[in-house]
């Protein structure tokens, strides 16, 4: 038998890797298959640069603040992964319902590698417009300010914090399984969160009853550490919290899309 | 033993619906196992079962010898499954599919590709391997289907309704590829609405209704429970139907079944062509007129008939054979002449 030449070494922690690589690469796939796909992910964050720097910006008065585009950016790249993360629950939705996620679970793979490969492509895709916001964030102005490390470290923040929404939009698409209410069910919430905090404007001009709800956003501690990353001050704080979020999350939400995933049985 | 599938007592409910009622079932190793049955009767429950998507409300289940409950994860190295939708990913080549799936069964790089390659070969896509899916005809998924379902080497392979909604000329260049497989030596599980389909790839045929074996044997032993041929007839005035049906009584091996809504007539004859004359004969002395008469091969229709006295009529509402349409199913029976 020559099994052992044709085949992986029988290892869980490495069938675990090798399965969710695979999938990633799948995911990844899409993207190089159907452009569009990317083009119309990268329009709609473009699309924010330029309506908060040149439509709203003029009025939009930040105590402290000179330049708003300075201030907007990290909010930008805040909303961009989370914007992007609720893709993940569409995604798999759309593999439930044409019968890919059948396969998979007949399949020797790790339990958990479609959704770790799901949440993976979609958190390189959310790396390259985060990349891109950067960019057209500069192209209308916008600059670091602390440095090159703090710089680095906002946008691996912003990504992780993707992630780990991506997998409460993973847990959101294996509950509601069809592609249409993951779209819906994977953006009504997320509206009000991003809107309701320190992203575009300061928390501070909110009502009292707002102003609670926006301090303890994760969203705004989030951007609050981006802009700290980007644009200097004291980071500690901030970035702790939003990495105790980025935890907190994972360990919810992690479980429970993968024992949604084990039940996807109908 | 060897008996690559058994199941003893299995069942299965949604909510209300019992999808599988106590299903017993073996196919000894090398054989081809049909599961016949019309749209919602516990098929693909059964399917997913066996290939670990479902675990059993009650019940056991061995495949390849492991138990699908307690050995799952051991058996999913050992099986391949087709289901009804061609899971294959529109946005990938038909090789990049084959090796996502070779790697998934933790194939090394170049054995998945080796095996890929092997597949395309075997079903016919060399040509088309690098077009994505997205370009492929429903019969080309059908066989990459089939191709990534293979490339497991799977000890037992299940197929659920391989050819549902493919034309004639694909569905018969399909079922020469299973055909081949068969001979292999692989274990097949293959669910089905067609008689003529089982006929040709089963050695034995389980007829499934409302979740329960109701009859099993070989094609030859269920179309015996027919009768051998059928003579079908229409009335040209649907009141005539149970004259026609009194009109030729005993000329066949069994009583006539009409179908009072549509006019129709069918008796089951054992030397069909000879009684066709005698049939126009009695027919006209009654003075009823026809306007279609045929003698035919006994289809899935006649045999569920026969053992059920209520028609497998396979609707387009129905859809696949979901739990949540299974309950539709349950209809009157055929009023009898």
């Amino acid at each position: 038998m020559s099994a052992a030449s044709t085949t992986l070494p029988n290892s869980p922690l490495l069938w675990t890797v090798a399965d969710a690589a695979a999938v990633t690469k799948r995911n990844l796939y899409r993207y190089i298959r159907v452009p569009t796909l990317l083009l119309f992910s990268t329009i709609q964050p473009v699309m924010f640069v330029l309506l908060f720097t040149y439509v709203f910006g003029g009025s939009i008065r930040v105590p402290g603040v000179d330049r708003y585009v300075d201030y907007l950016i990290p909010g930008i790249l805040a909303q961009t992964v989370i914007f992007g993360s609720t893709q993940t629950g569409v995604g798999l939705a759309e593999d439930l319902s044409r019968g890919m996620i059948d396969r998979f679970r007949s399949l020797p793979m790790a339990r958990s590698a479609v959704l770790a490969g799901r949440t993976l492509s979609d958190t390189v895709r959310n790396l390259f417009v985060v990349l891109l916001m950067v960019l057209v964030g500069t192209l209308v102005g916008f600059r670091f300010h602390a440095g090159v490390l703090p710089a680095l470290g906002a946008i691996v923040l912003a990504v992780a914090f993707g992630l780990a929404f991506s997998w409460i939009s993973a847990f959101i698409g294996m509950s509601v399984r069809d592609v249409e209410s993951a779209q819906a069910a994977g953006f009504v919430w997320v509206f009000p969160l991003v809107f309701a905090s320190s992203a575009f404007v300061s928390v501070a001009n909110m009502p009292g009853w707002l102003q609670a709800f926006a301090k303890a956003n994760p969203i705004t501690n989030v951007v609050d550490a981006l802009r700290a990353l980007c644009l200097g001050g004291p980071t500690a704080i901030p970035v702790l919290r939003s990495l105790a979020w980025i935890a907190g999350i994972l360990l919810v939400f992690v479980p429970l899309a993968v024992s949604r995933y084990r039940r996807a049985a109908g | 033993m060897s008996d690559a599938i058994v199941t003893e007592g299995l069942r299965r409910s949604f909510g209300a619906v019992r999808a599988v009622d106590g299903v017993d079932l073996a196919a000894p190793a090398g054989t081809v196992l049909g599961l016949l049955g019309p749209n919602g009767a516990g098929k693909t429950t059964i399917v997913r079962i066996l290939t670990t998507l479902l675990p059993p409300d009650a019940g056991s289940a061995r495949v390849a010898g492991y138990d699908v409950v307690r050995d799952a994860a051991a058996l999913r190295s050992v099986i391949g499954l087709a289901g009804q939708y061609a899971a294959v990913d529109e946005n990938l080549t038909g090789r990049e599919n084959l090796e996502l799936v070779g790697r998934l069964y933790h194939l090394r790089g170049a054995e998945a590709r080796r095996r890929a390659d092997e597949m395309l070969e075997r079903f016919e896509l060399t040509d088309a391997d690098s077009r994505t899916v997205k370009t492929y005809s429903g019969g080309m998924r059908r066989r990459l289907d089939l191709g990534a379902s293979l490339i497991g080497r799977p000890q037992v392979l299940f197929l659920d309704e391989p050819t549902t909604g493919l034309d004639p000329r694909s569905r018969y260049a399909l079922w020469d590829v299973i055909r081949e497989l068969v001979n292999d030596g692989t274990t097949l599980l293959l669910t089905t609405q067609y008689l003529e389909e089982a006929d040709r790839l089963a050695d034995r045929i389980c007829v499934i209704d409302v979740g329960r074996v109701i009859a099993e044997g070989t094609t030859d032993e269920l179309k015996s429970r027919v009768g051998g041929d059928l003579l079908a007839l229409r009335v040209s005035d649907r009141t005539a139907a149970g004259a026609a049906a009194e009109a030729i009584a005993g000329l066949g091996s069994g009583a006539p079944q009409v179908v009072p809504e549509s006019g129709e007539v069918s008796l089951p004859v054992a030397e069909g062509a000879s009684i066709l004359a005698e049939v126009v004969r009695r027919l006209d002395a009654a003075g009823v007129d026809i306007s279609d008469l045929a003698l035919r091969r006994p289809t899935l229709d006649d045999v569920f008939l026969a053992l059920t006295g209520h028609a497998a009529e396979a609707t387009e509402e129905d859809g696949p054979d979901t739990p949540a349409r299974g309950s539709a199913r349950r209809r009157p029976a055929r009023s009898q002449a």
